[in-house]
């Protein structure tokens, strides 16, 4: 089957109920996407398809409705998304091995509500779980990170 | 180089070694006249160098042998090492380093110091602490215990005054220049006319001449990056999706595999049928291994899919099937006999405990450590080596171990110590690297890429103690008189270190870790440990024993205070007996406005103190009473570390913790079911949730003479500090974690 990553097309064998999170880690070799849990409890694997973050342990192969975009395609180190520069301006990552999935739903709930309140904001991130406990920093950044898209 | 004459009375020394192209800087450690076991390896005369700067054509290199799982250990040691040595931390690299027994941790040693008492053969001969010269023994190149800090502030930063000193007269040699008119920049003398000479450019006359010695630290106010907000190093890379860590390595030819063990936790493999599993898609092989099955795919998904679809019979679990009897055993050990250590008891507990004695008991449960990252390791062995990379805090228990199971040297056991996801003292065990050995053993030369699935890292972790601990206390005339506080848990050092087939003798001071040693002067106190025999095996989960001691500390200090009608904060000011601690609750009564447990209808707040890992860290918890259940609003912590590195680093740490032991105390637990942890994944074990978290307001005190890690201490005061919070806002009062048992929370 074939599938759209990060603006790349690929043809990729495999089962049609292989967990999007597979196809993208070990036979796309792309492990900016997260394994933390496997039943859509940690956001770790969150992803976008056609813009809207999704949890990719979830999506079965045959299922993909659109175009993915990984954290590696959100952004760069040398060209970073807004909501990226606002998570190093902030320094929120401890471990660091959620936050591919905070940024990812981060972005998708910006792109739908420019300036989300704190509820929007608890509402849109609870499902991201982050163990070493970075959420106070989760909630300034998505601040930040609305605010500079507000003024660009 | 120096001559071993001249350095055999320093406690450490900076040596240099040339390297292809440059030079490499570091402490010496050498072979000294009485039987030190670190230099066991060592001829006499003879010395090896432990760098920790290195210097070649390809730039600068800071080796940083404490492991990083989150806590930013290579970013603080780098900043350690860059501050005498004038780099710009965007001008260096950072490397773990190889496993090597002379970066043992002198911190960690000093706090295990009383489960490694003295009186086994080898320790006896040696001279210095027994604990210390214990830890050389075996090597620890450990990371945990919030020693990374301690153990690294002085080595390091001498470590890079020296290299920076014989750069100068590097420079000096090859210029004619005195080394009293150079200076050093970012990276390079700077000559007195401007003309600026790299480090690299330096290295290898570097490398020719005796390292500078006994070069003095720089006064505090010289500092450009300790106590200064810094950009960690690693935080681009993990805010970008390009940092790396063990569970996404990738070694050419690699095959996938998983784990199908036991539920019962270390119980054994009967019988099993993988036929269905073997006809999977990808499925290469299903190799018995200690205690479960190895599935090897080609694809993780295609391994954890083959292990749902083996049956297999097990053994029974090697301890008691059922909750009700965890806890029996444990209210079974308050006995003279089971007692492990009686190390406070002042005054006289037995008379001042007479008439209205206040009693009460109090328990923890068991808790998963659940990093986000699952544990997983790439080991591959050939006939004589192996090679193995993981996210490790034990490397050096890797290589023996793997030595062991494989027959292959010591030292032809290579480990790549890769980042971390987290660990919370997970990463102290290294099942999944000997089962990944026991794999790769029977496919040799193909490197096994073995992943927990997130089911078996849960069910399968070594959890944090059980512990139960009865109260007896004594008010009089308004004031805390008397407090006997027993605490019976199974001990995590024998547990840990015997599953590493070392013994630990003595008592184990993390079963009173966090209750013995509080500086509050109770004129009769007494504390006592008990040791539960016969319970689940155990690992150190973060803050250790203090995890569930400064909650039953603190929570019967709390009881004894509302019985003598006191405020819970003036009456811990009262009986402080240490300056230190004082400045804490000082500071959280400042920072909170402190005016009471009740300080509006339908609020309360709660205070507690923990000593732990040599830091006191006080914290004030404020709740609101909804008609949907508690909502904590603010948490205020204050933590007396003697010197903040890194204020940022400092910042998220603090607010970490206070989250880490808040969501476990209100809403964690594992229990066990015929043996089988009832806790699979995150939907039974959540921890805490964004829209449960409080404002955290933080303060770090550096009035102490010494410097302390403040990865834990920051734990153990929160749960209590929320119990006493919801009593003011309630009235119910709390004895048994988690609290979502008894109350609901918003």
């Amino acid at each position: 089957m074939e599938l759209t990553v990060n603006g790349h097309k690929h043809e990729v064998d495999v089962e049609d109920d292989m967990p999007l999170l597979w196809v993208l880690r070990d036979e796309l070799k792309i492990s900016g996407v997260k394994y933390g849990c496997g039943i859509a409890q940690c956001g770790a694997c969150t992803v976008h398809i056609d813009g809207e973050a999704v949890r990719s342990c979830q999506v079965a192969a045959a299922d993909v409705w659109g175009a993915v975009t990984t954290i590696e395609g959100l952004g760069t180190p040398d060209a970073l998304h807004a909501v990226q520069a606002a998570w190093i301006e902030h320094q929120v990552a401890q471990c660091g091995y959620c936050q591919s999935g905070q940024i990812m739903q981060a972005a998708s709930l910006l792109a739908e509500n420019p300036a989300p309140s704190d509820a929007d904001i608890d509402d849109a991130m609870s499902g991201n779980l982050c163990r070493c406990g970075t959420y106070s920093r989760i909630r300034a950044a998505v601040k930040t990170a609305a605010k500079n898209l507000q003024e660009a | 180089m120096a001559s071993i004459g001249k350095i055999a009375r320093r406690t450490f020394l900076i040596g240099s070694a040339a390297i292809a192209g440059g030079v490499a800087f570091g402490v010496w450690r050498y072979k000294t006249p009485y039987d030190n076991p670190l230099e066991s390896d060592l001829a006499e005369g003879e010395a090896a160098l432990t760098p920790y700067v290195k210097i070649d054509a390809n730039g600068v290199t800071l080796i940083t042998p404490r492991a990083d799982k989150g806590q930013g250990a290579y970013h603080v040691q780098a900043a350690l090492i860059a501050e005498e040595l004038d780099v710009d931390l965007d001008q260096i690299r950072v490397d773990p380093g190889p496993p090597d027994r002379a970066y043992w941790n002198t911190a960690l040693s000093a706090e295990a110091a009383d489960f490694m008492s003295p009186g086994e053969g080898v320790m006896n001969r040696l001279a210095g602490g027994a604990a210390d010269a214990m830890m050389k023994f075996i090597g620890l190149q450990i990371t945990g215990g919030s020693t990374t800090v301690p153990d690294g502030f002085t080595k390091l930063r001498q470590a890079g005054a020296s290299a920076r000193e014989t750069l100068k007269l590097a420079a000096s040699e090859q210029t004619g220049t005195p080394v009293a008119q150079l200076t050093t920049k970012s990276g390079q003398v700077i000559l007195p006319d401007g003309t600026a000479l790299p480090f690299t450019e330096l290295a290898a006359i570097a490398a020719t001449l005796d390292p500078v010695q006994d070069v003095a630290l720089r006064d505090p106010s010289q500092w450009r990056y300790i106590g200064k907000p810094m950009q960690r190093l690693d935080i681009v890379a993990k805010s970008t999706g390009t940092q790396d860590y063990g569970i996404d390595a990738h070694v050419p030819g690699m095959v996938h595999a998983t784990v199908l063990l036991n539920p019962a936790q270390t119980g054994s493999l009967r019988d099993y049928d993988a036929t269905d599993a073997l006809n999977m898609r990808g499925v290469k092989a299903v190799l018995p291994i200690t205690g479960g099955l190895g599935i090897v795919a080609d694809n993780t998904w295609r391994a954890f899919q083959a292990a749902q679809a083996i049956k297999a019979e097990w053994g029974p679990a090697p301890f008691p099937a059922d909750m009700q009897d965890h806890w029996k055993r444990l209210s079974d050990s308050f006995t003279d006999g089971a007692q492990d250590s009686r190390k406070r008891d002042d005054g006289d507990v037995e008379a001042a405990l007479t008439g209205d004695v206040i009693e009460a008991e109090y328990r923890a449960p068991y808790l998963a450590h659940a990093p986000l990252e699952p544990i997983s390791a790439i080991v591959r062995v050939d006939d004589d080596a192996v090679e193995v990379w993981t996210g490790t805090q034990i490397p050096r228990f890797i290589q023996a171990n793997i030595a062991r199971i494989t027959g292959v040297d010591a030292d032809k056991v290579t480990v790549h110590v890769l980042m971390m996801g987290g660990s919370f003292g997970h990463r102290l065990e290294d099942e999944v690297v000997k089962q990944a050995t026991e794999i790769a053993m029977q496919m040799k030369g193909t490197p096994v890429k073995l992943t927990y699935s997130r089911e078996e890292d849960m069910m399968h972790d070594f959890p944090r103690q059980i512990a139960m601990a009865r109260a007896r206390g004594k008010v009089e005339g308004g004031k805390v008189t008397a407090l006997d506080l027993g605490i019976a848990m199974p001990s995590v050092m024998a547990s840990q270190m015997g599953r590493q087939s070392l013994s630990a003798p003595g008592p184990d001071s993390q079963i009173v870790a966090g209750a013995w040693d509080q500086p509050f002067a109770i004129p009769n106190k007494r504390v006592t440990g008990y040791r539960a025999e016969g319970l689940a095996p155990i690992s150190s989960w973060r803050s250790v024993g203090a995890s569930s001691n400064g909650f039953f500390y603190n929570a019967a200090l709390d009881e004894l205070i509302h019985a003598a009608g006191a405020d819970p904060l003036q009456e811990r000011l009262r009986l402080c007996d240490d300056d230190r601690a004082r400045k804490v609750l000082e500071a959280v009564a400042e920072m909170s406005s402190w005016d009471g447990p009740t300080p509006s209808e339908g609020k309360g707040r709660g205070v507690a103190l923990t000593y732990s890992f040599g830091v006191h860290c006080a914290e004030v918890v404020e709740v609101t009473n909804t008609p949907d259940g508690i909502r904590i609003d603010t948490v205020w912590t204050a933590a007396e570390v003697g010197t903040v590195v890194d204020p940022v680093n400092f910042e998220n740490l603090v607010q970490g913790g206070v989250i880490f032991a808040l969501g476990h105390a209100m809403n964690c637990e594992i229990t066990y079911t015929d043996g089988v942890a009832d806790q699979w994944n995150f939907d039974s074990y959540p921890g805490m949730r964004l829209n449960q978290v409080p404002q955290i307001e933080i303060r770090g005190l550096e009035n102490g003479d010494t410097v302390h890690g403040i990865g834990e201490p920051p734990v153990p005061p929160a749960a209590p500090a929320l119990a006493g919070a919801i009593f003011a806002a309630t009235g119910t009062r709390l004895r048994e974690m988690p609290f979502n048992k008894f109350v609901d929370f918003v």
